[in-house]
């Protein structure tokens, strides 16, 4: 049936979350009311991406974006777009600091900026759907690598186009499968790493999200390169709405026989398991994760014997993350030189040469377009934060960006114009990552930072080897000593040392970068630490033990004549005073809530 | 569901290619009812029906079909608005039939000649 009109309604977690269903059923109902459901269909797709405008509905063909949309705005936005034509104003988006709103999703910066391949497909099709894939392309690069390439070409293309891998190291994909190839060894196995241990991060949940087939896809490609009958899923069971697409998705492929035995009748095998992770940072990490699979401890083991050549049961293991694999089929479809002609470098004699294709990322913090970005390599940091994420929030000043995650580096103002490329972000010393992006101001503490980072970091810990297990726990002592007042000179060369410690002996990648924010702190914003430790005192007045809020007496009665809102909502009982007379606050008593300073409407309250 | 072919792959995908080319909010010619109360009273649901009928049985897959408000000129409805990237100006054209819609889509839409004794005016704005 040819409808006139789609209206798309996300269905990600972050909408699904803010009630996009409930939104859904009502478009459903209004248009039967209306007797329009002949020609207009509502899809639910995966994630938009701009989580922090859902829930999200994008009407087609014309594009018109509605966003933050409650259940009771849909008799009217029905009536108007859909049976008068005309766009409903109110519920479109408009920029922060202005005031005409952007009625097509293509115009709006949040998307015209990025670059789709991973997520090509989001927004677009209902992920529960393997038609509605099919009918965007999915399975075709199956399809041609099955009839018309042999596994060695499959490595060639795949090693041309520059693919690294996405989820967090950057190692050639093409070398890998390669390797793994060779490696001896039967069976040997492909893994997905859907694990998204970072905090903040969800990349690969949306990815699986919004078009489960495309990793499905992914994998049964390099299956087929590398000569493997068996695959792995490895899925956190904290993503309720991904683990139930993605089976739904295996469900309908294998009904399809595009997995399972002689697959497009070309004498293929191939099927994949889903096994559930319990949601331990460290079982990210490859031999953790394997151990994990086999039903062992997810603790690593050291890598003297690589896993491509013994790895999941001690048979050749390739793992990938899922946004690596979801790369594939465009790359085979589009063929390598497509894809290399996107990013920086040149990776034509050299697999490391260069970061090419396009990178997900999550983007939180202070900016004000919170949500999931797909940019092309070697875009810099400041057309990420204010072009795409619209700049800080509340028009505030810009401090530092966090990249890679829990164990990723804080890169300053004055590095903004770096190009998102592998290299580049290890240079000043932070990561690619998996790709989180935590953006801070000028009230964020880059000391409290490191400190929130580490606490992270420390708690995952598997406890395995020593310099992680310790060190990091000497080192959050430190900064918690620091955040304190009771931090000195020595402890920031200490500091220093340890983290340096921990980077070079620990036994796996956990331990290895998770100094990372407090090194690139003490490298960018030493300044910072020493007030801490010289003058007892926060800049940023973030560490609660090293400010006092203060009461302006003249303020107080002069203009707000003593209005005794503070001290009525004073959660500690610190403030003393009653109408018409001086307020002031008791040091000792005071918790530091900050209550005050947002209920005083005459700026009468201060921090020092 | 049963095993699939490659073949039935490019069906799938041909079968949807409308469904798939709205969706991405691409199409070569968009063609809007005016659907406002004077619009609506003078039959233009109908026509609106007939359109999309029309579209569908001839497998038009680069065609959008949409509605817009009053066109301002209320003894003229039901009324039609035909867009083509190709063309530099929206057609409207007026006293809708059903009859008048299939030889716009088969004149106009398909082959690209403008049927003048239905156009009220070539050239106003467009709608996009
Ligand atoms: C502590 C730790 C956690 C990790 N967590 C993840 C994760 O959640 N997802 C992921 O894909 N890779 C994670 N990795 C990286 C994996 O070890 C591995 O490099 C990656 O899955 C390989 O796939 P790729 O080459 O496609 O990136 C983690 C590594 C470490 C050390």
């Amino acid at each position: 049936m040819a409808y006139r009109t789609y209206l798309m309604v996300c269905a990600g977690t972050g909408c699904v979350a803010n009630q996009s269903m409930k939104v859904r059923d009502k478009l459903v109902a209004e248009i039967t009311k209306r007797g329009l459901q002949n020609e207009v269909a509502v899809v639910t797709t995966g994630c938009n991406g701009f989580c922090a405008v859902g829930p999200i509905l994008v009407v087609q063909p014309e594009g018109i974006f509605y966003q933050l949309l409650k259940e009771t705005d849909i008799p009217y936005l029905i009536e108007e777009h859909l049976l008068k034509g005309r766009p409903v104003k109110e519920l479109l988006y408009t920029p922060p600091l202005e005031k005409t709103p952007i009625p097509k999703m293509s115009d709006i910066p949040f998307f015209a900026d990025q670059t789709l391949i991973v997520l090509r497909n989001r927004g677009l099709i209902d992920p529960e759907n393997i038609d509605e894939a099919i009918s965007r392309g999915a399975y075709e690069a199956l399809a041609k690598v099955l009839t018309t390439m042999t596994p060695e070409q499959v490595i060639k293309e795949i090693k041309e186009s520059g693919l690294r891998g996405r989820g967090g190291g950057g190692f050639p994909t093409g070398i890998k499968w390669e390797t793994c190839r060779n490696a001896h060894g039967d069976p040997k196995y492909i893994i997905c790493n859907a694990d998204e241990g970072d905090p903040g991060a969800f990349m690969d949940r949306s990815t699986i999200e919004s078009d489960p087939h495309a990793v499905i896809e992914g994998m049964c490609i390099g299956a087929y390169a590398i000569g493997s009958p068996e695959g792995y899923v490895y899925i956190r069971n904290e993503y309720p709405i991904a683990l139930e697409r993605l089976k739904t998705a295996l469900k309908q492929a294998r009904d399809y026989n595009l997995l399972g035995k002689n697959i497009f009748d070309k004498g293929f095998d191939f099927d994949i398991r889903v096994v559930r992770g319990a949601g331990a940072f460290v079982c990210g990490e490859s031999t953790a994760l394997m151990a994990s699979i086999e039903g062992k401890t997810g603790e690593p083991r050291a890598k003297y014997v690589h896993t491509v050549e013994r790895g999941l049961w001690d048979k050749p293991s390739c793992l990938n993350n899922v946004e690596t694999w979801a790369n594939v089929p465009q790359i085979i479809l589009n063929g390598a030189q497509w894809f290399a002609n996107i990013g920086t470098g040149d990776v034509s004699e050299d697999p490391w040469g260069g970061s090419k294709g396009t990178k997900v990322f999550s983007l939180s913090g202070k900016v004000n377009n919170t949500g999931l970005i797909e940019v092309p390599m070697g875009i810099t940091l400041r057309k990420i934060i204010f072009d795409i994420g619209g700049g800080i929030k509340d028009g505030k000043k810009f401090k530092a960006v966090q990249t890679g995650g829990p164990s990723g580096g804080f890169i300053p103002e004055s590095l903004l114009d770096l190009a998102v490329d592998y290299e580049e972000l290890t240079k000043v010393g932070s990561m690619m990552g998996s790709g989180g992006m935590v953006v801070t101001d000028e009230n964020n503490c880059m000391v409290d930072m490191a400190k929130y980072f580490l606490t992270f970091t420390q708690e995952e810990s598997c406890g395995k080897c020593i310099p992680c297990r310790e060190g990091t726990k000497r080192m959050l002592d430190i900064l918690e000593k620091i955040t304190n007042g009771e931090g000195t000179e020595e402890d920031l060369v200490l500091l220093e040392d340890l983290s340096n410690m921990v980077v070079e002996s620990s036994l796996c990648a956990l331990g290895g970068s998770a100094p990372n924010p407090v090194l690139t702190t003490l490298k960018y914003f030493r300044e910072e630490y020493e007030v801490h430790v010289r003058d007892k005192k926060c800049p940023a007045h973030a560490c609660k033990k090293l400010i006092t809020y203060n009461i302006d007496p003249e303020i107080c009665v002069d203009k707000g004549h003593g209005c005794d809102v503070c001290r009525k909502n004073c959660a500690d009982g610190a403030i003393t005073g009653e109408t018409k007379k001086v307020h002031a606050i008791d040091v000792m008593k005071c918790g530091r809530c900050g209550i005050c300073l947002d209920v005083c409407k005459f700026d009468a309250i201060y921090v020092e | 569901m049963s095993k699939i072919t490659i073949d039935d792959l490019a069906k799938i995908r041909e079968q949807t290619r409308r469904q798939t080319t709205l969706r991405q909010g691409a199409g070569r010619v968009k063609m809007t009812v005016h659907m406002g109360t004077c619009g609506i009273a003078a039959g233009a649901r109908d026509i609106m029906t007939a359109v999309l009928k029309e579209v569908e049985t001839r497998g038009l897959h680069d065609v959008i079909v949409t509605n817009s408000g009053c066109a301002g000129l209320c003894s003229q409805e039901p009324m039609l608005t035909v867009e083509t990237v190709d063309e530099p100006a929206p057609v409207k054209y007026v006293l809708i039939t059903q009859e008048k819609v299939k030889k716009i889509i088969d004149s106009h839409v398909l082959q690209g000649n403008v049927v003048k004794e239905f156009a009220l005016a070539v050239g106003s704005e467009r709608t996009r």
